[in-house]
């Protein structure tokens, strides 16, 4: 199921045509195509082993394709990978560090390679250190740091050279709640300035930092949107918790009565003296007005009403499970 | 080229891998001299480095095991192959990188001559060419370690391997052995791989353009081969 099929804009930085990698006889990655525009922080998601790595070792140039092609800024990456690469900074899962250099001489290195301006090194390096909050980590052996540090250091070798294109597999994985957010922030920061995909598996992470998500399972493509735009397409109802003062069996059907609704049940007893419901009625049928006089009629006071926005995980479940049955783990 | 070379070079000298590999050619190379040219008061300089190739067999593994293989262990491959570096020039620092390991323990290891001129009146030019001998012939096993280092991720078994085809290279220019062998294309076979062959005429004095090209083909073949080897892995699909 394509939700959007994107027809090629001129603005797209990245433009994935029908790409695919093949391991044995299985398709890893199956003509998966998708667009992302300049200044987008596009979220790549899916289960661990759906193709997301793949993808991005693909449009890095670590691994080639097997059928079809990219562009990333105009450039293909099989005919001129090296313009590709200029203009891509990758950080992979497992941040690719040397463990017996030091930080500072870690990122020279990187510099060196990403053939930046043997004049620019230095500002450079202090530019990333600081985005990155590691410039009291330079004389530090990569070995000795933690993991979070790690992953930074990572992160900041690959905003060396203020590439165009920000590809970053799992940034935040392994790393504690705290640095999650703030690699969730900078994430964010990042996005004014560059082009951004990254992956993860974890749905509220891509919710929270991306605009738009592609989905993936399997290899292919099961989604692509906004995330407004796949709530809607997804979800046919609205749900919602009340709770009501006094409620019994009778305010239950008075609920059951009103005009949209499609279910209702009791969730228990959360506060004394009210009963909790769950109540879902039909998209764009908004219940909530007619809900508050019936209840108000038969002087039963609503103490709270919370409409549920339906999460990513919703419409993944839905995605990955409806419509493919032969799923593996 | 010239940053992975810097990087690599850092790496022997930061990890005990370059002091083992000079430690230990030195030591035998001084035993070694000690038999041939001390005790029997030969000035014959060059014969113990032919000697010294056997034993050069063992030490060219500890110095080229780990070029590739850890780069893929750690994934640190990821970081080279994704910036705008060829293949190529990572492959050319790396080995330029471990020959430079190598060219530095022979320059260390000219202390023994130095005792053969204070003592006695030895060749000067039959002494280069040895050593220019010895250095071809070092640089071609290490071109074939480099190229068993980029198929195994593991650098014990890509040090064993190197090992084991080294041996064979070397059998390969044991004359009854392949006597013994009396499959002609085998040994012809075998003889144009045999390196150290390559090296006797060095060790006679002889500075031939024949194994020089030879040896300088034989290291561009197996480069060749190791950049292969990596792009080929690049566009596997198993």
């Amino acid at each position: 199921m394509q939700l959007n099929e994107n027809a090629a804009a001129p603005n797209a930085v990245i433009s994935v045509e029908s790409l695919s990698k093949r391991y044995g006889n299985k398709l890893a990655v199956d003509n998966v195509s998708f667009q992302v525009h300049s200044g987008e922080i596009v979220g790549f998601l899916g289960r661990n082993g759906a193709g997301k790595t793949t993808t991005m070792n693909m449009l890095t140039g670590y691994i080639s394709s097997s059928g079809g092609s990219a562009k990333v800024c105009g450039f293909d990456i099989l005919s001129d990978p090296f313009e590709v690469k200029k203009r891509v900074g990758y950080l992979p899962e497992l941040p690719p560090l040397y463990m017996d250099m030091t930080v500072k001489e870690y990122l020279s290195f990187c510099c060196d390679i990403k053939h930046i301006d043997k004049a620019h090194h230095k500002s450079q390096m202090d530019e990333v250190c600081e985005t990155m909050k590691i410039q009291d980590m330079r004389k530090r052996l990569v070995k000795n740091l933690s993991k979070g540090y790690k992953q930074r250091v990572g992160m900041a070798q690959a905003l060396l050279g203020n590439p165009e294109v920000l590809i970053l597999d799992e940034p935040t994985v392994g790393l504690d709640p705290r640095q999650i957010i703030e690699i969730r922030n900078l994430i964010k920061r990042l996005g004014k300035a560059h082009t951004v995909i990254l992956s993860s598996h974890i749905l509220n992470e891509v919710e929270d930092v991306c605009e738009r998500v592609v989905i993936i399972d399997q290899g292919h493509i099961v989604a692509q949107d906004t995330m407004e735009n796949l709530a809607q397409n997804v979800s046919g109802v609205t749900r919602m918790t009340m709770r009501v003062m006094g409620g019994d069996k009778q305010v239950m059907r008075a609920i059951h009565d009103v005009e949209g609704v499609t279910f209702v049940d009791e969730l228990g007893v959360k506060e004394p003296g009210c009963m909790d419901y769950i109540v879902e009625c039909v998209r764009n049928s908004d219940a909530r007005k007619t809900l508050f006089y019936t209840m108000a009629k038969m002087n039963k006071p609503i103490m709270q009403l919370r409409p549920h926005d339906v999460t990513l995980e919703d419409i993944f479940m839905q995605l990955t499970t409806a419509d493919n049955g032969e799923s593996e783990g | 080229m010239l940053a992975v070379y810097k990087r690599e070079l850092q790496a022997f000298f930061f990890s005990p891998i370059a002091y083992v590999f000079m430690g230990f050619f030195l030591l035998v190379t001084g035993l070694f001299f000690a038999a041939t040219n001390v005790m029997s008061s030969q000035a014959s300089y060059s014969t113990m480095l032919g000697n010294m190739s056997f034993l050069f067999m063992l030490l060219v593994p500890v110095l080229t095991m780990r070029l590739l293989s850890e780069e893929r262990k750690n994934k640190t491959d990821q970081l080279l192959l994704t910036a705008p570096v060829s293949v190529t020039s990572i492959v050319l620092g790396k080995y330029f990188a471990a020959l430079t390991v190598f060219a530095l323990t022979l320059v260390l290891s000219f202390i023994y001559p130095l005792v053969l001129f204070a003592f006695g009146n030895p060749s000067f030019a039959e002494i280069l060419t040895g050593y220019i001998g010895f250095f071809l012939l070092g640089a071609s096993l290490i071109s074939v370690g480099l190229l068993i280092s980029s198929m195994s991720e593991n650098q014990v078994v890509s040090a064993v391997a190197t090992f084991g085809v080294l041996l064979v290279l070397y059998l390969g220019g044991v004359d009854i052995l392949m006597q013994l062998i009396n499959v002609s294309w085998i040994s012809t076979a075998l003889n144009w791989f045999s390196v150290y062959n390559r090296y006797e005429s060095f060790g006679q004095g002889l500075l031939g353009v024949a194994p020089i090209i030879y040896y300088i083909s034989f290291c561009a073949a197996f480069l060749f081969l190791t950049v292969r080897s990596i792009e080929r892995r690049r566009w596997s699909e198993v």
